[in-house]
């Protein structure tokens, strides 16, 4: 019984993989015959971006019951990192014009600097987790909300300006314009996080998020959990943080607001809390819709009576009821706590159309009989 | 050198003005089974939850295998408030978190069923086995802990099919019935390899048939983990069966101890708690 489940597993991760793989090679192609401009490719780059902190949020709101609000601030933290270590020294002193061209007159290769922009992100939720943890759910968002508020302010302080050029834009950094690239970076950090949560680890995690006071009892140790959920998580925001720099090509620090974390919020509770390919799937179609899909109920051509109901910000109306629509409809989120797997896709058709299901019953009966 | 697998000294447990447990002392021996009884409130829980590290005393001092785990002394807004015994005879400060004490070798199991209530039953008992890992959390995600976490998913089959559990290995736990939730709660405690195992009422809530398979049980893996068990429990047919020695508490201290013998024929005990034979 056991081998039949993990073979039905097997099969679902190798289709999963093949899934990946043509998605891929269909972004390959779609690159190769779109223009550069086309909007689907904004819309796959920051999806993958969004995806990637939306799952990171998802470790911590999800799947170990931390309900933190502070994913802005660490991906502030992740996108400066990034440009401040990776713009070309020549670059610098138009960059940094205000001050002097800057202190730091060294740059870092790329990987090295997505790299860092995680640890320095870790590295601050781990300071400031030594205090704030030991609050329960909403304090600790407001805590972490709080502390990401606070971090936007000092990084546009001009006193500090020489590291992070104050209010002014970063720039000139290196970018890629390859959808592949967001994609790259994004499905290793996934996969990571997938690796971590289905471990003993991440089993602990969910222990702590369905009963502290039993996980605590059975020896895992909250305080040092509960820590590590949380650095790790800063660690994979920071690094869509520095996606999000590299998509920009431009950074400062005035747009991490926490309007900017609501919406990971919202991709995390439309995806389902505590499921990954749930918090995936949502930012694709959070992205889409609020970019792209909706994109023509602002158009005023569309009228066709006196009425203006189309209208720049008409889409932002209807995306709001949709999404109430989903909260009503679906209080789960569209995934739940499950995961999408291709078996359980096909059930769900066949529940879908009963009637499919039937004729191939009704079918196999008239064999049965022909025999 | 004592054989005394659990010692509690002088335990005071004081909430502001109440005082939950008062100057409790009592010792558990080595393969002993031993019941603390008495009424609601009388503070049998909260002696666990010292014990466990979940209260840091008031005052007083628990001692396990001879080792000093939990100590503590007034102080603070309880230094002038304090209402129990004892006071000055302990100066240090030792407060462990229940999961450095459940590392030492003490398991638990609730009043109120706790188990994690998204996971199956195998993988309940699983994640009890994650404190006696020696991955880190590098290891642990690159799948480089493969022998132990093959090694751990052993233990738990062995486990389960040892306490009949192994056939609804996959079931959500929540979806048990109760009285196989209780023993997976059991299962639970004894997959963090305990040598003492406190039991908060393991039989509320059943019948007399379900009560007298547990009794069986419990003298079962009495023998089968080599345990000390201390228990809490009201339904005294279990209580008198099974137990070595009892202690009773009333309003937080200590009235009577003995063998079930001693304790059924004492009048204090009968007043308090019992009640007098119906005629």
């Amino acid at each position: 019984m056991n081998t039949a489940i993990n073979s039905k597993k097997h099969k679902d991760y190798i289709i999963g993989f093949g899934l990946l793989i043509l998605l891929l090679g269909t972004i390959t192609v779609l690159e190769q015959i779109l223009p550069r401009t086309s909007m689907i490719f904004t819309v796959l780059k920051k999806g993958a971006i969004y995806a990637l902190v939306a799952v990171s949020m998802n470790l911590l709101n999800g799947f170990t019951g931390l309900f933190s609000l502070g994913q802005a601030g660490f991906m502030l933290l992740g996108a400066y990192t990034y440009a401040i270590f990776t713009i070309p020294v020549a670059a610098r002193p138009q960059v940094y014009q205000y001050f002097d061209g800057g202190i730091i007159q060294f740059t870092i290769p790329v990987a090295a600097a997505l790299i860092l922009s995680g640890l320095v992100a870790a590295f601050f939720a781990y300071l400031i987790g030594l205090p704030v943890l030991h609050l329960k759910s909403d304090y600790l968002a407001i805590a972490t909300l709080g502390f990401a508020e606070i971090l936007r302010a000092i990084f546009q302080w001009d006193k500090i300006g020489v590291i992070t050029n104050g209010s002014n834009l970063l720039k000139k950094y290196p970018v890629f314009k390859s959808c592949l690239f967001y994609f790259a970076v994004a499905i290793i950090c996934i996969t990571l996080i997938v690796l971590l949560i289905n471990s003993t680890y991440g089993r602990a995690f969910k222990a702590i998020r369905d009963d502290e006071v039993a996980a605590e009892a059975m020896g895992i140790n909250l305080a040092k959990h509960k820590q590590l959920s949380f650095v790790i998580s800063s660690f994979f925001a920071g690094i869509s943080g520095a996606l999000l720099a590299i998509f920009q090509t431009t950074i400062q620090a005035k747009q991490f607001t926490s309007a900017m974390t609501y919406e990971i919020l919202l991709i995390v509770v439309i995806g389902g809390i505590g499921s990954i390919t749930g918090s995936c799937i949502s930012s694709f179609l959070f992205i889409a819709c609020s970019e792209w899909l909706l994109r023509f109920l602002d158009d005023a051509k569309l009228n066709f009576s006196s009425v203006q109901i189309f209208r720049p910000g008409f889409r932002k109306v209807v995306f709001a009821i949709v999404i109430m629509a989903i909260v009503l409809f679906y209080q789960k989120g569209i995934m739940g706590d499950k995961e999408f797997s291709f078996s359980r896709f096909t059930q769900s058709v066949k529940k879908l159309f009963p009637g499919f299901k039937k004729a191939k019953v009704i079918k196999s009966k008239s064999e049965g009989a022909a025999e | 050198m004592s054989t005394n697998v659990l010692m509690m000294k002088d335990v005071t447990m004081q909430f502001g003005g109440v005082v939950a447990v008062d100057n409790l002392s009592l010792e558990v021996n080595k393969g002993e089974i031993v019941s603390l009884i008495g009424p609601n409130g009388a503070g049998k829980t909260t002696a666990f939850n010292v014990v466990t590290g979940v209260y840091a005393p008031t005052n007083g001092a628990v001692y396990f295998n001879g080792n000093k785990i939990v100590e503590n002394y007034p102080s603070g807004k309880m230094k002038k408030n304090y209402a129990g015994k004892e006071n000055g005879k302990y100066t240090k400060r030792i407060e462990p978190t229940p999961d450095k004490i459940t590392a030492l070798g003490v398991a638990r199991t609730f009043q109120n069923i706790r188990l994690w209530k998204s996971q199956d039953v195998f993988t309940n008992v699983l994640i009890a086995k994650h404190l006696r890992r020696t991955s880190n959390v590098f290891t642990a995600t690159f799948r480089l802990n493969r022998a132990e976490e093959n090694r751990q998913r052993k233990e738990v089959e062995e486990l389960l099919k040892m306490l009949d559990l192994w056939e609804v290995r996959n079931e959500l736990c929540t979806s048990l019935p109760y009285g196989l939730q209780r023993r997976l709660e059991i299962a639970r405690a004894l997959a963090t390899e305990p040598t003492l195992l406190l039991l908060d009422e393991p039989a509320a809530g059943m019948n007399p048939q379900e009560t007298a398979e547990l009794t069986a049980f419990i003298e079962k893996i009495r023998t089968d983990f080599n345990l000390t068990i201390l228990m809490i429990e009201h339904h005294m047919d279990l209580v008198m069966d099974i137990s070595d020695r009892i202690y009773v508490l009333n309003f937080g201290a200590l009235i009577a101890s003995g063998t079930p013998g001693e304790i059924q024929n004492n009048p204090e005990v009968i007043a308090a708690y019992l009640g007098e034979k119906e005629e």
